[in-house]
């Protein structure tokens, strides 16, 4: 099973990123949960949210506490929160940041190995709008393969309808960018 | 054809009241309110469920209303949450008495105060004695399919009572999930058309909901006490024809391992799913744990209960509600008041856990089975405890 937990702001689509992970493993014959962290939403303050997803069906309701990915959606939270807390000793850290792994790991000492893209960028130039949900998708898809980069195509259209095709832009965008 | 998608619980529990059909969705349409009310409120403004919405202005009126269409021969479906059951007590305590079918979809959160919106079952337990059937779901598909047969067991001529399908506020309610989804015409196969037994027509008047006068009133609540009791059988018949329909199997009690374990887990909802893996980890140790689910939570299901866990040493019921000051938790006294006057009954440890939102966690249930045994062995039985409680684990220690 594997466990994974997005940081983001509220507004930021951290929560969409998590449901359309969850649809695309289930749209591929796995098993999958997602969730937000439950609690009052408001716009702009860190909120987090969890994804499973299992060859064998989930038989379990407890939060997410050592998960096996973060993805990060906004830099900003890098010096708020821990972002890698609970990650597992061979777990991977998801980043939307202009800098570069070595870079990152300095200045925040985070240990952890690291995938970086510049989303909010790849954002504002396919979308125009520094919303990095399905970016970071990409990013995530390319650096972990938790999931097939095909299988994100159909709920991301069912979601976004007629700004579905920008959104697959940016997505293969950072399945091109993200180095790690 | 079925097809199983990856969907939100309380949408997919929209999805089978659509496929029910139902008449009239009284609610109010605001905090607490989950995603259900939303999606049905959607499916009547676009035409896919022809059905009367009404967004009463509070849910007092959400259940005066429910009652009032049901009463004219409607098939009615309404759902609430934590303050706003509480505000429709009132009614809720009448519906019974009128023998009104109702569906309602309960996603049970905490109580204020402090004030909360997370998941318990202290909403739930304070409507434990008004007379509904009420169930408990484990997961997604259990809420969708026990959402269908809702509709026939209430609507037997031999129940003709309201139910309440629980299914745990967030961590079901807001799970995105794998459920099978039934068609309409597979719906269809298994769901009996609408009946209204008794309705008011004014070609054939009735009255509903007159005074009990002392002399009748012990009756009519008899009366109300036998149909809840007799509605065990209908449950157990709809789930039966449930399962021989689509394949997927209930029981009014179920079990995991129990057969032959010494320590019996005793949950209801969701966190069943934690403790089964939990069960699968302790077996790996060599303990002899099981657990008992009680899905039919009213009317209590006494043999059923009583059969499962017979032959374990130490039951850990665990319940998500706390009842101040009293003996046991409201699981718990059922199941104290089962096993009492049978001899080599197992002992019950009663735990309260998950309150508010707190997480039960796989560590929270090897626990509560270590310190069962541990209170068996040493002859101590608490009334009730409450787990998890910051710096309880500190005081312990320092006492030990």
């Amino acid at each position: 099973m594997i466990e994974i937990r997005f940081h983001g702001r509220g507004g930021q689509g951290a929560v969409t990123s998590a449901e359309l992970t969850a649809l695309a493993a289930i749209g591929e014959g796995k098993y999958a949960q997602a969730f937000p962290s439950f609690g009052p939403e408001r716009r702009g303050a860190p909120v987090a949210a969890f994804v499973r997803i299992s060859n064998e069906p989930i038989r379990t309701r407890e939060k997410i506490y050592n998960p096996d990915i973060v993805v990060v959606l906004d830099p900003t939270l890098l010096g708020i929160i821990d972002v890698a807390e609970g990650l597992k000793s061979n777990g991977i850290v998801v980043l939307n940041t202009k800098k570069s792994p070595d870079e990152i790991k300095s200045e925040f000492g985070i240990k952890a190995r690291l995938a970086v893209v510049d989303a909010t960028r790849i954002a504002m130039e396919t979308m125009g709008i520094p919303i990095t949900n399905t970016t970071l998708l990409g990013a995530l898809i390319k650096s972990t393969g938790v999931i097939s980069p095909l299988s994100i195509e159909e709920p991301l259209k069912e979601r976004f309808g007629p700004i579905a095709q920008k959104n697959l832009d940016a997505f293969h965008r950072a399945l091109a960018e993200t180095t790690f | 054809m079925a097809k199983r998608v990856g969907i939100e619980v309380s949408i997919a529990c929209a999805e089978a009241v659509r496929l029910a059909n139902v008449d009239v969705v009284p609610a109010y349409p605001i905090t607490p309110q989950t995603h259900i009310i939303e999606d049905l409120s959607q499916l009547v403004a676009e035409g896919e469920l022809d059905a009367a919405f009404i967004p009463v202005e509070s849910e007092h009126s959400a259940m005066s209303a429910a009652l009032g269409a049901a009463a004219a021969g409607a098939r009615v479906f309404t759902a609430t949450s934590s303050q706003g059951l509480a505000l429709m007590h009132e009614i809720v305590m009448l519906a019974p008495s009128l023998r009104l079918p109702v569906v309602m979809v309960v996603a049970n959160r905490a109580l204020s105060g402090p004030i909360s919106i997370w998941n318990d079952h202290s909403d739930i337990m304070a409507e434990r004695d008004c007379g509904w059937v009420q169930i408990f779901c484990e997961n997604g598909q259990e809420v969708f399919d026990l959402t269908l047969v809702a509709f026939n067991v209430v609507e037997d001529e031999r129940v003709l009572l309201p139910i309440m399908v629980n299914l745990d506020g967030f961590q079901l309610s807001h799970m995105i999930e794998p459920i099978e989804i039934l068609d309409q015409e597979e719906a269809d196969t298994y769901l009996r058309p609408h009946k209204a037994a008794f309705r008011l027509d004014v070609d054939n008047p009735t009255s509903m909901g007159p005074v009990g006068l002392p002399e009748y009133f012990s009756e009519a609540k008899m009366a109300a006490d036998m149909a809840l009791k007799g509605s065990k059988e209908v449950v157990e018949e709809e789930l039966k024809r449930f399962g021989e329909t689509f394949g997927r199997h209930y029981n009014v009690v179920e079990t995991y391992k129990a057969e032959g374990a010494e320590v019996i887990i005793l949950t209801m909802g969701s966190i069943s799913e934690t403790a089964m893996s939990a069960i699968d980890k302790m077996r790996t140790w060599g303990k002899k744990v099981g657990l008992v689910r009680i899905r039919l939570w009213r009317p209590f299901p006494i043999e059923e209960f009583v059969a499962a866990v017979k032959g374990a040493e130490v039951i850990a019921c665990i319940d998500r509600a706390v009842t101040f000051g009293g003996t046991a938790g409201p699981v718990a006294s059922e199941v104290r008041s089962c096993l009492y006057h049978l001899p080599g009954k197992p002992a019950v440890i009663n735990f309260v856990a998950g309150l508010g939102g707190r997480d039960v966690t796989v560590d929270d249930f090897v626990t509560m089975v270590d310190r069962a045994q541990h209170y068996l062995r040493k002859g101590i039985f608490p009334p009730y405890e409450l787990i998890n409680i910051a710096g309880e684990e500190e005081k312990e220690a320092e006492s030990a």
